[in-house]
This record gives C-alpha cells, sequence and structure tokens, in this order.
C-alpha cells in the first residue's frame, strides 16, 4: 500500500472466519472413543476433531449416542457410576482422562449449557459470579463486577437484567434464563463451549437469539452443540456430524452435508426418510 | 398441494365412527359409578376425620379441665410478727442461727392471733395443717436474706397446704363422713371465716411455673422440668444434628453405592423403629457403667435421646438431598465445582428446609420421650433446679409420670397442667416445623 | 431413492411434480411434433391449433412454479429432495419455451404457406425428428431420474447443430438463386433455429437431470457443432459454378 491509498477511507478487514477457507486448529482430537453403560456399549469407535473457532453440530435421531460423546468431552460421564470411557479424548493434546489434566480445571475450560435451562436459585449477579470466584479467577469485588457485566453483555442479557442484578435468577423467562446460564458458562472463561440441545425448550425467537448468540460466541470459543433439528445445525454450525446408533456415520462441512452427503444413511435422516 | 377432499363417509369411516360413539356411551354409563365411589370414599374420609376430631376433642376437654385449677393457688395473706425473742434470742444475726430459727412458730403464731379460741392441741395442730410446710421457708428465707427486718411486723403471703387448696377449689367431697374427709367441718369453718376476712385469695399459680418438685403439691412446678428437658434437648440438638446431616450428606452424596452403604442404608432405617426403651439400656450400660458418666445427668439423657433421634434426622435428610433436582448439581459440576462445593455451595442451602423440618420433628420427639430417661435415672426425685448438663435433672414427660404416680389429690390437676405445658411446646415445634416448610418452599 | 419419506404427504407432493413436468413436457412435446407437421404439410389449421394450445403449457408452468415453492416452505428439502424441486422448476422454465419456440415454428408456418412452397423439408422434417426424439428421451431420463440416458440427449445435439449448419447452407443457397423464396427462406431461417434452440433446451434439461442425480453439473463441454454463426457463402463461388 502507498502513501495515497492509506488516505483512501478504505481499511483492510481480516477475512471473516468461515470453514470454507483454510482448516482451522484442531482443539479437541478424539480417537476410537467407545463409552459403555454397564454392559451396553453407547458409542462405537468414534474418531471426530473439533476445530476451534467454528461451531461443531451433533446430529442424528434419539439414542444415538450424541449427548453421550458431547459429555465425554468435559468427564461429565464420570457422575455416572456406570459409565466407562475408553479411547483417547484429547484437548490441546493433552488427554482429558489421563492424570495429567484435573477434571475440575477441565471443566473450567470446557463449558456446558444444558438442554432445559439451569439457573441455581440465586441472584442473577451471584449466579455469574459464582464460577469466576470458586476458581479465583476474580476475587475483588471490581473485578467480579466486571466479569458480570462483560459476560452478560456477550451473551446479551446485559440491557436487560442490569437494573435487577439482585432479582432471582429464575424469575426471568426460558430464553432470558438460558441465556444467564450461557453467561455463566462463559464468565469463567472457558475455551470450548459445550451445548447439550440449548434451545429444545425454548419457543423460536428465543431460539433466534440464541443462535444469534452462537454464531457471535464462535470469535472467542469453539462450540460444540448437540441438537435434535436439523434446521439449526444447518443455520448454526460451520461443520456436522451425523450419529446413528453409536456409529459416527459421517462428519463434513455443514454446507456439504446438508445438499451432497456422501453417505446414503446421512441422506435418508436429513431428508426424513427413517429416524 | 393437493388435498384430499373426500368428505363422504366411507365404510372404514363409519366404523370407526360408530366405535367412537360405542366407547362414549361405555364411558356415559361407568360415569355414574365412578362418581358413586368417589363419593363413598370421600365420605369415609370425613367421617374418619370427624371421629378424630371429636376424640382429640374430648382428650383435650379433660387434660384441660382437669388441669385449669393447677394454674391457681389459693394464698393467706398473714400479719406475721417476727419476734426477735423466737428468730434470734442471743441478738447475735449470726446466719447459722437465723437459719436454723423457728419460723414454723413465728408464721402459727401468727395464724393464732385470728383464732385465739383455739386451744387444744388436737384443735392448733388442725389449725397447723392449714399452712404449707413452705410458708416457714419463705419467711427463713425473708429473714436470712434481709435481717434488718427482725422485730417488725410484716404482712406475708404463704401458700395454703394443698388439702384447703383443693376446698377452695370445690374439689373436696362433702359426702364422705367427717372423721375420713381430708378437711374437717371445723377446719372449713376456719377456712370460711378467713376468707371473710378477705385474707384468703386465689392467684394466679407462679409457683408451678418457677419452682422445681416438691413433696407438697402447692410447691410443685415444673420449672426444674423445664430446665431439665431444656438442657437435655441442647445436648441431643448438638449433638445429633451435626452427626446426622453430616451421615445424610456422607450416604448421599460421597458413598459408592456397593452392598456395604445398602446395608448402612437399611440398618438405619430400622434404627428408625427400634423401641426408645432400648436406647436406655444402650445409655445405661455404656455411658454410665462403662464410662462412668453421671446419672441422672441432661449430658447423658442428651446422648442417649441424641441416638435415638439420629436415624430421623439421617432419614429426613436424605430424603430432602435427593429432592435436590439433578440439574443444579449437574450446573455447578459443569462450572467445575469440586463435590464439596457442589454439595455445601448448592445441595446443603436448597435442602436445608428439610432437614430442618425433619430435625425439629426429631426434637418435638425426643421432647416427649420417657422410657429411655427412666432408664439411665432421670427418675430420681429432684429438688434442685439444674444448673448444668451435668447436674441431675429431670424432664418434662418423666415429671408427668411422677406426679401421674402420686396419690395426694392435688397432683391430678398439676399433672394435667405438666401435660398441657408438655403438650404445648409439642404444638409450638411443630408449627415452627411448618411454619419453615411454608417459608422455604421453592419452586426450582 | 429407494425408501419412502416418513410423512407420506412429501411423497405425494413428489410425486405430483412429477406429474407435472410429465404432463407438460408431453404438450410440448405433442406441439412440437404437430408445428412441424404442420410446417411440412403446409397445415395452417393445424398450425393455428397449436398456437392457440400454448397457453395450456403456460398455465401447467405456473402450477409448477407454485408447487415449488410451496415445497419449499413447507417441506424444507434437503439433498436430493432439493435438488428434485429445484430442477423441476428449472426444467418447467425451459419447457415453457420450447412450447413458445413450437409456437413461434407455428407462426411462421401460417406465414410461409401465403407463399410457393420452398426448400429443404427433408432436412428440417430430419432435423425435426432428432430434436423430437431428445425431447421424448430426455423427459424418460428425468422421471427415471437415468442420468445416462441423459448423457445419451446430450451427445444427439451434435447431430442437430449440424443439420442446422447444414440447413443454414442450403436456405442461404436458395435464397440466392431465387429472390422471390427470401421471405420464406427467411421465415425458414428462423424455423430452423427454432429448432435448434429446442435441441439446445432439451440438452439443458438433459444437464439439469445430470445434476439431479449427481449433485453437481456436467463438467465436460458438450459437443457443439454449430457453424451457422461462422458460415459465410460467397457469390463468387456460385458464379464459377
Amino acid at each position: 500500500m502507498t502513501e495515497a491509498t492509506t488516505n483512501s477511507m478504505t481499511t483492510v478487514m481480516p477475512p471473516a472466519p468461515d470453514a470454507t477457507t483454510e482448516p482451522r486448529r484442531v482443539k479437541y482430537s478424539t480417537k476410537n472413543v467407545d463409552v459403555f453403560y454397564g454392559a451396553k456399549q453407547a458409542l462405537f469407535d468414534v474418531s471426530l476433531d473439533i476445530h476451534e473457532y467454528e461451531v461443531t453440530a451433533l446430529i442424528g435421531p434419539s439414542g444415538c449416542g450424541k449427548s453421550t460423546y458431547l459429555r465425554s468431552l468435559n468427564r461429565m460421564n464420570d457422575t455416572i457410576d456406570i459409565c466407562r470411557v475408553t479411547g483417547s479424548i484429547e484437548l490441546d493434546g493433552i488427554d482429558v482422562y489421563s492424570d495429567e489434566i484435573d477434571v475440575v480445571h477441565l471443566r473450567a475450560r470446557v463449558g456446558m449449557v444444558f438442554q432445559k435451562p439451569n439457573p441455581f436459585p440465586k441472584t442473577i449477579f451471584e449466579n455469574v459470579a459464582y464460577g469466576p470466584r470458586i476458581h479465583g479467577i476474580a476475587t475483588s469485588k471490581s473485578e467480579i463486577d466486571a466479569i458480570v457485566e462483560d459476560s452478560l453483555t456477550k451473551a446479551g442479557l446485559w440491557k436487560e437484567v442490569k437494573d435487577r442484578l439482585d432479582e432471582a435468577g429464575t424469575g426471568l423467562s426460558g430464553g432470558q434464563q438460558q441465556r444467564l446460564c450461557i453467561a455463566r458458562a462463559i464468565a469463567v472463561q472457558p475455551e470450548v463451549i459445550l451445548m447439550d440441545e440449548p434451545c429444545s425448550a425454548l419457543d423460536p425467537i428465543a431460539t433466534a437469539r440464541i443462535e444469534e448468540l452462537i454464531d457471535e460466541l464462535r470469535n472467542n470459543f469453539s462450540i460444540v452443540i448437540v441438537t435434535h433439528s436439523m434446521q439449526q445445525a444447518a443455520r448454526v454450525s460451520q461443520r456436522t456430524a451425523f450419529f446413528h446408533l453409536g456409529d459416527l456415520v459421517e462428519v463434513g462441512e455443514t454446507g456439504k452435508i446438508f445438499t451432497t452427503p456422501d453417505d446414503q444413511k446421512t441422506q435418508d435422516y436429513i431428508t426424513g426418510r427413517f429416524g | 398441494m393437493t388435498n384430499s377432499t373426500v368428505n363422504e363417509p366411507t365404510p372404514l369411516k363409519q366404523a370407526s365412527k360408530d366405535r367412537a360413539q360405542h366407547a362414549s356411551d361405555a364411558v356415559k354409563n361407568g360415569l355414574k359409578r365412578r362418581y358413586a365411589a368417589e363419593a363413598r370414599f370421600k365420605a369415609y374420609g370425613i367421617g374418619a376425620i370427624a371421629l378424630a376430631l371429636t376424640v382429640v376433642g374430648i382428650l383435650f376437654t379433660t387434660i384441660i379441665s382437669n388441669g385449669l385449677p393447677a394454674f391457681t393457688e389459693t394464698t393467706l395473706e398473714l400479719e406475721i410478727e417476727l419476734s426477735e425473742d423466737v428468730i434470734d434470742p442471743s441478738r447475735t444475726r449470726d446466719p447459722g442461727t437465723l437459719a436454723r430459727a423457728n419460723y414454723r412458730k413465728v408464721v402459727f403464731d401468727a395464724l393464732l392471733t385470728e383464732f385465739p379460741d383455739v386451744k387444744s392441741r388436737a384443735d392448733k395442730r388442725k389449725l397447723r395443717s392449714m399452712l404449707s410446710r413452705g410458708a416457714s421457708f419463705q419467711v427463713q428465707k425473708l429473714v436470712v436474706d434481709d435481717p434488718g427486718l427482725i422485730g417488725q411486723r410484716i404482712n406475708f403471703v404463704v401458700p395454703v397446704s394443698s388439702d384447703f387448696d383443693l376446698y377452695e377449689k370445690g374439689v373436696i367431697n362433702k359426702d364422705v363422713a367427717n372423721a375420713d374427709r381430708r378437711v374437717s367441718d371445723q377446719q372449713m369453718v376456719w377456712h370460711d371465716t378467713l376468707k371473710e376476712r378477705g385474707m384468703i385469695t386465689t392467684s394466679f399459680n407462679a409457683t408451678f411455673f418457677t419452682s422445681a418438685d416438691s413433696r407438697e403439691p402447692e410447691l410443685a412446678g415444673i420449672w426444674g422440668a423445664v430446665s431439665g428437658s431444656f438442657f437435655t434437648m441442647i445436648v441431643t440438638l448438638l449433638l445429633s444434628f451435626p452427626i446426622g446431616v453430616a451421615a445424610a450428606v456422607y450416604l448421599e452424596e460421597f458413598a459408592p453405592k456397593n452392598r456395604i452403604t445398602q446395608i448402612i442404608e437399611v440398618n438405619i432405617n430400622n434404627l428408625a423403629a427400634v423401641p426408645s426403651i432400648v436406647y436406655g439400656l444402650l445409655g445405661l450400660a455404656v455411658f454410665i457403667n462403662f464410662f462412668g458418666l453421671p446419672r441422672s445427668a441432661p449430658l447423658v439423657g442428651g446422648m442417649v435421646l441424641a441416638l435415638m433421634t439420629l436415624p430421623t434426622i439421617i432419614i429426613a435428610s436424605r430424603a430432602a438431598l435427593k429432592a435436590v433436582p439433578p440439574s443444579i448439581r449437574e450446573a455447578a459440576l459443569g462450572l467445575g465445582a469440586s463435590r464439596m462445593q457442589v454439595v455445601s455451595h448448592h445441595v446443603l442451602p436448597l435442602a436445608m428446609p428439610g432437614i430442618l423440618t425433619g430435625t425439629i420433628i426429631g426434637m418435638a420427639q425426643a421432647l416427649g420421650e420417657t422410657a429411655p430417661l427412666l432408664m439411665i435415672g432421670m427418675v430420681a426425685f429432684i429438688v434442685d433446679i439444674p444448673g448444668g448438663i451435668t447436674d441431675p435433672a429431670t424432664v418434662l414427660p418423666v415429671q408427668v409420670y411422677l406426679w401421674a404416680d402420686s396419690p395426694e389429690r392435688a397432683f391430678v390437676a398439676r399433672t394435667s397442667a405438666a401435660i398441657m405445658v408438655l403438650l404445648a411446646f409439642l404444638i409450638l415445634m411443630n408449627a415452627l416445623a411448618v411454619l419453615l416448610r411454608k417459608k422455604f418452599e421453592r419452586r426450582w | 431413492m429407494v425408501t419412502e419419506h416418513i410423512v407420506t404427504k412429501f411423497d405425494e407432493d413428489l410425486n405430483q411434480l412429477d406429474n407435472l413436468i410429465a404432463e407438460m413436457g408431453g404438450h410440448a412435446e405433442h406441439q412440437f411434433a404437430d408445428s412441424i407437421k404442420g410446417l411440412i404439410r403446409r397445415d395452417t389449421e393445424l398450425a393455428e391449433k397449436v398456437i392457440l394450445n400454448d397457453k395450456r403449457i403456460d398455465a401447467i408452468e405456473v402450477a409448477v412454479d407454485q408447487h415449488t415453492i410451496s415445497m419449499l416452505a413447507l417441506r424444507q428439502p434437503m439433498a436430493d429432495d432439493l435438488r428434485v424441486v429445484i430442477t423441476a422448476l428449472r426444467i418447467a422454465s425451459i419447457i415453457e419455451r420450447i412450447g413458445d419456440y413450437s409456437k413461434n415454428i407455428s407462426k411462421r408456418t401460417v406465414a410461409i404457406t401465403q407463399s410457393a412452397p420452398v426448400g429443404p423439408a427433408r432436412t428440417i422434417s430430419r432435423m425435426g425428428d432428432v430434436v423430437q426424439g431428445m425431447i421424448n428421451t430426455v423427459l424418460d431420463a428425468y422421471l427415471q431420474r437415468n442420468a445416462d440416458l441423459a448423457e445419451d440427449v446430450r451427445q444427439r445435439d451434435e447431430e442437430v447443430d449440424a443439420l442446422h449448419t447444414s440447413l443454414f447452407r442450403e436456405l442461404l443457397t436458395y435464397m440466392m438463386e431465387d429472390p422471390r423464396s427470401i421471405s420464406a427462406c427467411t421465415h425458414l431461417l428462423f424455423v430452423a433455429k427454432n429448432i435448434e434452440r429446442i435441441g439446445d433446451h432439451a440438452t439443458n434439461i438433459a444437464e439439469n437431470v445430470y445434476f439431479l442425480v449427481h449433485g453437481k453439473m456436467p463438467d465436460e463441454t458438450r459437443p457443439k457443432d454449430d457453424q451457422s454463426s461462422y458460415t459465410m457463402i460467397d457469390d463468387s463461388d456460385k458464379n464459377n459454378n
């Protein structure tokens, strides 16, 4: 650029992150993952990569293992006694089931948003402040205030609740509660956010707002979302993985999966030829 | 998009219409029977409740009517001359001398001045029996506390003995022959005379609430038993609440679900059904005989009752912990809280209302327990008000038992009055439990 | 698409789409055959009939439009279903244009029959046969979802192009020999162009069928042999003859 052109009004914008440009770094690398509930096997030899700063959607009929897979990523399956996970699940190259990673620390790096909004029965402020407080991310009042405001803003909720931060979190509407849960997860400054059907309990407008939020969040976080709605997966994700009866049938760029999938099973599922 | 616009009834449609009609008729016919069954069941329920309320009503009426007389006491106001010659002839004001003085005479002299024509020893004895034995002790206390009163004439209120108290309250049966009656005709005349002179009054029985037990009904009070109960309950609460809640938290949140924990769970449930007297035997054998703790002390009583209340608290706490929805736990875990943090920051606060309710109910049960405490010796006759947890004491239900056992007529009213006090406490505690539950009831 | 949709109405809607295209295609094929017949036999009555019947094709195209829009909104078709709907929309538009060309041929037939018969009836007839065959085959290919059949149609366009080039030369020669035939031959030139365009459209439909089956357009360029754009006839040649 010469002197002349710097005087012009145009500024060079970085190219928008898009899966069709160069592939992003792998954040979670999972290989040959099997998950058993007692004697019953729920996931069969799943190998899937989650990329950084993009949204990966997991779709498939009920009981196909997508939620099981999601919960293995942040070891939430540990809470179920009979659940056993084998294979390698690596976050930034370190196996999350090894001794090198402490599970509490893991869950601070990998946040989770659940299907039914579950804010704590505390004030809105306390809901968001809880995470940073217990992890020691913020200690002084001003630090905590800053994080709460920042998280609520990123979650698109600040304007609506800034005047009623000491009201109960459970007093908000369903969509607001879910955004509160997202703010709560963001407050811990994770690297990855896992979402297990976050919109299934919400009306279409609230759903659309959350989808918009997800699209903004992917600039700063890697997101994995399990969804029943193929349309949602199509709208929101850059990569889509199709699970069926515990197998990973196909994974690829979202546009391709929904227009020209490689596997016949994938095609039958997305066109509604079988459930 | 073409839609089928077939409106004419096909045979298939007609068949299903017929079926629907048949089903509708069947429902209509069955309705009467179903509503009748429901009405019958409601009637049974209302009948049972009415019966229960009637019985409770009768019970309460009986107790209250029996116990009300105990809330008033009859007193006699006398003009007592604290004669120095009788009390302190040596004029030394020595406390020992003052304590040992013949206050009976002092008090009786005051009564004699009212009836100067009572001369014979038998008559004098009959007259003296009007006064409560405690009268002289009260005067003694007065003089010992303030020796400056010696030599003065004071107006002093003393309680009358229980027979005359009963006479005043109209309980004495006049049909019995004079010789066999508790209060003879002559005594009645004396009593009525004093009443005409305005010296006999019936007032609120503060003694009942402030003194400890006594052989004399008119001097007997429940304060000793209430203090004993209080200390016992404190010990019970301090022992059973933390241990019970901690045990419930461990069993519910941390313990692995294996055979051993199952056995423990079964045992705890069974312990709640063990007869309470067994705990008393245990307390006797282990706490008193083995460890040598003092008998009759609220400490031991509290420990025994704590053992008894633990299963109740553990079961109630576990239920309260189970009632906390797993979504809250998952949310906290997902944020990266450790197990301990999940329990202490989220689960326990939410379960606390249920835990408190269970605790209060357990405490209310323990308050009314008699059998185990009898075993560890809290049945003794204790005249002093206990000052601490190692002083010998008795508890309210045991006090009721002792008074109920006593042959004296006057104790009947006092037994019922003590039962009323006990019931009042129990109702209060249960009301507190209901209030707590209502106040903290949460909708998730 | 071996299995059926769980929602049977969806399959019914797709079948309805096929029916509309089949009906439309059938009409168009008939119209084209009649227009060529009318031209060869100089039958103005037939030509008038063709002109009138064109609105039938237009009506079906409107129906296809509405149907596809409705399906897109209400069924959210994905993958192959989406391709079916999109290609149906495109093919309907192409068939409508084929119909328009047939109508135009018949209009010119009316004009041509007013002057003396001229010309290369055999070549035109031959061209018409080939193109009619193409239309017929490509519609089958669409309804059978047969990409090979469609490819076959693409190849046949080569012949149509060659015929068109030769027809172009022929007509130019006629016009140079006998100036009285210029009006008729000019019309015939347009007729020839129309037929060639119909052939191209049939090829377009074939490419869409390929897209429907395989998910992408065929990338090998089809053989294009239409030299008419480059054809010039020199007077001097004739004089030397």
